[in-house]
């Protein structure tokens, strides 16, 4: 079977999902990606698309999971990459992945993350930081 | 009733003993019809021609447009009403050139009764009227194709996407937006946010004559696809008898951001990626 990749990139952790997507894939990704953020207390995971030519309702809904779990854990979950052809067959099937955050690609994924993290006041170390920048 | 070998040759030596005149005849017909739209000369070549046609079919024993004798007066038929279609006459216009030889013939005929003058009137009319009908269809057939190409080449001037800002792109839309016409948009912009990774598009409606539940629909996909790939539209350009139909028809927007004009929605555009814009103090002359 095979498994998704999951690297740590800072506060991030990245998946890009590489393979066609099975019902035991899905599942090994969802507990890996549970562990790996307790273990390494994560607050983001950007899922990059851009290699799925094709995303059903099937994978549609694991995204959905994987960010539900991830918001339990406190981590901020963005879907990166989708490509037009994708959006489109979405949309037309009436899927529109409520609750997921997106972005263009990876790079942006991470400025929505720490954009997101910057509004949360009660975040320990750059608490000062982010009130400082906000009043001045 | 169809022509037989012995009534098709006798047509023809008719049609041939009296070529001039029934064609002259046939021409004058063609011509009031039409209203000199058409000049004398062209039309005149045009009916020699259909007559030389005819006079052929007939002398090799055509008794049915389709067959295989009928080629080269399908082929001049065919040219003739495409001609036409392209011209810009209408269908009745088309056929009367054909249906004038009845006419023109019967006069003809008329003159020199023999016994059998209407059996075979009746089978020549047979053919003409095959003629006329296939006159029409080619001409329907010219006449779709040229529609066809029409909107081709709508779709090619359609729908640039042009770059505002950094980041900003913008769709000025102008006509009617039809279900493939919408789903070339949708595609061109899609790609054009992966292709310059800008995370704003501004759909711009100003060029868009009406907006009724469908076109709305086909907006609101648009901008719920870009969502999906991480990018955020704004509508603009909603003039107030669109904003009236909008309300009056109970579509919904949503969150989707809607602007009155492209330099509202830009500005709000700038805002939220925290661009200022400040006018400079005008420099004094000293």
């Amino acid at each position: 079977m095979e498994r998704v990749p999951i690297l740590k990139i800072g506060d991030i952790l990245l998946v890009s999902i590489q393979v066609d997507m099975s019902d035991q894939t899905a599942i090994q990704l969802q507990e890996d990606l549970a562990e790996r953020i307790v273990a390494t207390s994560c607050h983001g995971v950007i899922i990059d698309i851009t290699a799925l030519d094709i995303v059903d309702s099937f994978v549609g809904r694991m995204l959905s999971t994987i960010a539900s779990i991830s918001k339990v854990l406190d981590a901020e979950t963005v879907v990166v990459g989708m490509r037009p052809a994708v959006a489109i067959t979405l949309v037309e099937l009436g899927l529109s992945l409520n609750g997921i955050r997106t972005a263009l690609n990876v790079e942006r994924g991470m400025e929505l993350i720490a954009a997101s993290r910057a509004d949360e006041p009660d975040e320990g170390a750059d608490d000062e930081d982010t009130e400082t920048t906000a009043t001045a | 009733m169809a022509l037989s070998a012995e009534q098709g040759g006798r047509l023809a030596h008719l049609l041939s003993q009296h070529a001039d005149r029934l064609t002259n005849r046939w021409t004058e017909i063609v011509a009031s019809s039409l209203r000199g739209r058409l000049s004398r000369a062209e039309l005149a070549r045009q009916v020699q021609e259909l007559h030389r046609a005819l006079v052929d079919a007939g002398r090799q024993g055509v008794s049915d447009l389709a067959d295989e004798h009928g080629g080269e007066l399908r082929a001049v038929l065919s040219e003739l009403s495409t001609n036409r279609a392209r011209q810009g006459f209408s269908a009745t216009e088309t056929a009367i050139s054909v249906f004038a030889c009845k006419d023109a013939l019967l006069e003809l005929m008329e003159e020199e009764k023999g016994d059998d003058t209407l059996r075979d009137f009746v089978a020549f009319s047979a053919l003409v009227d095959q003629m006329g009908l296939f006159t029409f269809e080619t001409f329907v057939r010219a006449r779709e194709s040229l529609i066809a190409d029409q909107a081709e080449q709508l779709l090619e001037l359609s729908t640039p996407v042009v770059k505002l800002w950094e980041g900003v792109v913008a769709v000025p839309l102008v006509g009617t937006l039809d279900s493939a016409r919408a789903q070339v948009v949708m595609e061109r912009l899609l790609q054009t946010l992966v292709d310059t990774g800008s995370p704003y598009a501004i759909i711009d409606i100003t060029g868009v004559p009406a907006v009724d539940t469908q076109v709305a629909q086909h907006i609101l996909k648009t901008v719920v696809a870009a969502r999906l790939m991480g990018a955020d539209c704004i509508i603009s350009g909603i003039r107030p008898q669109i904003a009236q139909t909008i309300v009056a028809l109970g579509i919904e927007f949503g969150d989707i951001a809607t602007k009155a004009s492209l330099a509202d929605a830009l500005r709000h555009v700038l805002r939220l990626t925290g661009v200022e814009t400040t006018a400079r103090r005008p420099r004094r002359e000293s």
